[in-house]
């Protein structure tokens, strides 16, 4: 499991725009590097993320080689109810990782 | 004029003097003041910066039992906020069983070793720097605050020989850079003054976060020289950190 950091307002009012941001530990070996051996080092990177907002999809990008290790996004979205956002990133080798965050609305 | 106005007066140009003062060549520089807007605001923001994810991992490791004893960081030393406040300020630190000064690093192994009775973490292993920058995150804001202690003292002249001895085959010595050149341009870079004010420290350029002693080595590869051997290493560690005496820490700090 890979350490993530997310950060959003606890509460909103219904119709603001709020912020969200996420940190995500990650190499993002990019698959171009050699090795000390010469070898060239296979690519490792995450290649999709997505943030659902009570089931529906408010957020989607993806990644490529030349995106950072660690990679960060901040983006925003429309709170309307009180709910949970899911966080989902996954990669080459099977990675997967998914967290959540909930949010109250008044 | 009143005298209590007049006396007002004397007061504001003192202090308007003293803040020219406070500006002048002779001031010391973190790196921190010499980075671009973006990165220094990445280092300020918590939820931005990259070394804070080896922090949160190095909490969790504080409280996770190792080795065969099953004891972990907190079993003995309790919450870090408390009794790992401003113990980074003071490393590297006097060891009596080695009788040489260690790094905050091998203090963290040691512990390990002889308390938890675990393996060693190797040096640059994300379990080290995790709990590095754990530990060193708690003395953030403080001030470096080497002790003036004469066991050290041997060992900080051996630091600061390395550092204004000339080495390796561009026969530059840490000062005619870090001193005598610092604030001029080194191609498109700031070259800084060399503090240690913020490891362990996420470098842009490593994508990672790493040691004073990694630093120290890239340094010894840009001069062509040998590298520095263990003693002479944590010599020269303990000449920065007291050359950095009263400057604030920062650590986890980003660098480019």
């Amino acid at each position: 499991m890979a350490r993530t950091l997310i950060n959003l307002p606890r509460s909103a009012r219904r119709g603001e725009v709020i912020e969200i941001r996420t940190l995500i530990a990650h190499p993002m070996e990019t698959g171009y590097r050699p090795d000390a051996s010469g070898a060239v080092v296979p690519r490792d990177i995450i290649r999709r993320f997505a943030c659902t907002y009570d089931g529906e999809e408010v957020f989607r990008a993806e990644f490529f080689p030349a995106i950072a290790a660690n990679p960060f996004l901040a983006f925003t979205t429309i709170a309307t109810a009180s709910g949970t956002l899911t966080f989902t990133w996954e990669g080459d080798n099977g990675f997967v990782q998914t967290e959540t965050a909930s949010i109250t609305v008044t | 004029m009143t005298r209590r106005r007049r006396a007002m007066l004397v007061a504001m140009l003192v202090l308007s003097l003293g803040g020219a003062e406070a500006v002048g060549p002779g001031e010391r520089r973190s790196g921190f003041d010499d980075m671009a807007p973006e990165t220094r605001a990445m280092q300020l923001d918590d939820m931005a910066n990259p070394g804070m994810l080896w922090v949160a991992e190095g909490e969790a490791a504080w409280r996770r039992p190792a080795g065969p004893a099953g004891r972990s960081c907190a079993g003995c030393h309790g919450e870090a906020e408390a009794s790992m406040r401003g113990i980074a300020t003071r490393h590297p630190g006097w060891d009596q069983a080695a009788a040489r000064p260690i790094s905050l690093e091998d203090r963290i192994n040691l512990c390990r070793r002889e308390r938890q009775g675990g393996e060693p973490f190797a040096p640059e292993s994300d379990d080290l720097l995790a709990l590095s920058a754990y530990v060193a995150h708690q003395s953030r804001g403080m001030p470096i605050a080497l002790p003036d202690d004469p066991r050290l003292t041997p060992f900080r002249e051996q630091g600061r020989h390395i550092f204004e001895q000339r080495r390796g085959q561009l026969n530059l010595s840490c000062a005619q850079c870090h001193e005598e050149h610092a604030g001029r341009r080194l191609a498109g870079s700031v070259i800084p003054q060399g503090h240690p004010t913020g490891y362990p420290i996420y470098r842009l350029e490593w994508q990672s976060l790493g040691s004073l002693r990694r630093r120290l080595r890239n340094c010894t590869v840009g001069v062509r020289s040998e590298p520095l051997d263990e003693q002479e290493a944590v010599a020269l560690e303990l000449f920065l950190m007291f050359r950095a005496n009263g400057m604030p820490m920062e650590s986890p700090a980003i660098r480019p």
